[in-house]
């Protein structure tokens, strides 16, 4: 991203802002609510007036935005079932077929959102999203809603399946960002800058009760309290 | 149970009044002796009572038919929203009486009138309705739509009007509620046939007990499409009654 300027309602989010992020690897922006954080995503998203999107993009909102009428599967097939390509349709299918296996969802291809709880919605979000098969994944505090112990299952099942991925996750919990994420950077102040990138040790998911991790995360939070 | 044990009592009261004040059956027949008329004319009374709900039948398909067409146009296109849109929600301060008498000129005593009359007053509430769902969709699922490269055509079709059906239920029941005032108006001003015929033809000759018993089926016919519509609205989103939570 170069010298971007983000504006919302007649705010200045960000100005002059470039970012590098790194591909194949999992980007965690951090930072408090209100910072900008999902303008960003959504400037990278080309959801902003005035924007283009980056390239292809899977976007995975902070709400799961399963159609209610339509089945489990058809939900993660949607991307294709929107761009009316059949053949492209059939060909992903076995793959979302095989990605709500891998998120636990594989009895449940055929139910309605509305039966399914908080964490499975979740999960068939998280599958939709990958079955789009875009080079770069947007998320936006995908996990924020969930209950502590549902949060850390889905956070392995994230780091799992976005393996080899360029993603930008933004995050508001830093314990959240030292488990997925490769890179992080904090960000703070109006308008927002960016921090210098964070790359805590080991590969993700990282262990929460880890020592080394604990500690960032008393750094991180230090950063972010004194930031606002 | 209890709104119909409120009915009885209310039926019971009616008759009390008519017994005790003496009141001739051509104004106030008393409700035993509508019964009898129901029994007595019964063959005539379904006769025109399927005259009636073949109009009403048929005024709501064309109104639903008609206003679900014209919202998913405003839907979709602006140039319509602002050349026609305005014309519409004006024509709602006609009142549907007044073009009655007109639509008999123009159509006829028959049927036609009458279909015509109903999908009139039905055509505005599904308009309204569903053009509001249309115009309410989550705009979460239209992002998602637009990260997907949706074309706007896959977005009306898949997304906002699913997601507006919902309120196009709710038109649905309105429609379905109305139905019979078109119809029975259109009947009251010129027609040959048909339950609000067959009031006016018995209240001129002093047969008000046969008055009262077509309205009792008239009451029943409403009560029976209502229901009907009900149940095909709640088809339409089996999902809705779970939605919120």
């Amino acid at each position: 991203m170069r010298s971007a300027h983000i504006v919302l309602d007649g705010h200045v989010v960000a100005e002059n802002l470039s970012l590098d992020f790194a591909g194949g690897r999992t980007t965690c922006l951090l930072g408090r609510s209100g910072v900008g954080k999902t303008s960003l995503l959504r400037h990278l998203a080309g959801l902003l007036p005035g924007t283009e999107a980056a390239g292809p993009v899977a976007y995975m909102a902070q709400r799961d935005l399963l159609l209610p009428w339509l089945s489990v599967l058809e939900n993660v097939l949607l991307g294709y079932r929107l761009r009316r390509d059949g053949a492209a349709r059939r060909a992903a299918e076995p793959r979302a077929r095989a990605l709500l296996a891998e998120v636990g969802l594989g009895a449940r291809l055929q139910d309605l959102p509305h039966t399914l709880s908080g964490g499975m919605r979740q999960r068939a979000a998280l599958a939709r999203t990958l079955c789009e098969d875009r080079g770069i994944v947007l998320m936006d505090e995908p996990f924020g809603h969930l209950d502590a112990v549902t949060r850390l299952d889905l956070q392995d099942l994230a780091a799992r399946l976005l393996q080899g991925r360029t993603v930008v996750m933004v995050t508001h919990d830093p314990l959240e960002a030292l488990r997925l994420g490769h890179e992080i950077r904090v960000l703070s102040g109006m308008p927002f800058s960016v921090g210098p990138v964070i790359a805590p040790p080991g590969a993700v998911p990282r262990d929460p009760s880890d020592a080394t991790l604990l500690a960032l995360q008393a750094r991180l939070i230090g950063e972010l309290r004194s930031g606002a | 149970m209890r709104p119909l044990i409120t009915a009885l009592g209310l039926i019971a009261a009616w008759e009390a009044l008519v017994w005790l004040t003496g009141l001739p059956p051509y104004i106030l027949p008393p409700p035993s002796r509508v019964a009898v008329v129901l029994v007595q004319r019964f063959d005539l009374l379904v006769e025109q009572a399927a005259w009636t709900a073949s109009e009403m039948l048929l005024g709501l398909a064309l109104g639903l038919v008609l206003g679900a067409t014209l919202a998913v146009i405003f839907a979709a296109s602006a140039a319509w929203r602002r050349w026609a849109l305005p014309l519409v929600i004006v024509s709602q301060a006609i009142p549907v009486i007044a073009i009655a008498p007109l639509l008999v000129l123009w159509l006829g005593y028959g049927m036609a009138s009458k279909v015509a009359m109903a999908a009139l007053v039905i055509f505005f509430p599904v308009v309204s309705s569903l053009y509001d769902g249309l115009r309410r969709t989550d705009p979460g699922w239209l992002e998602l739509a637009r990260t997907m490269n949706a074309p706007p055509r896959a977005v009306l079709l898949q997304i906002r009007l699913p997601a507006a059906l919902p309120a196009f239920a709710s038109g649905v029941r309105i429609a379905a509620a109305v139905a019979p005032i078109g119809a029975v108006i259109g009947e009251w001003v010129g027609a040959s046939a048909g339950l609000g015929f067959l009031m006016t033809q018995s209240l001129a000759r002093g047969q008000t007990p046969l008055a009262f018993a077509a309205l009792t089926i008239l009451c029943l016919l409403g009560l029976a499409l209502y229901t009907a519509a009900d149940r095909f609205a709640r088809r339409l989103v089996p999902w809705q009654s779970h939605q919120g939570d």
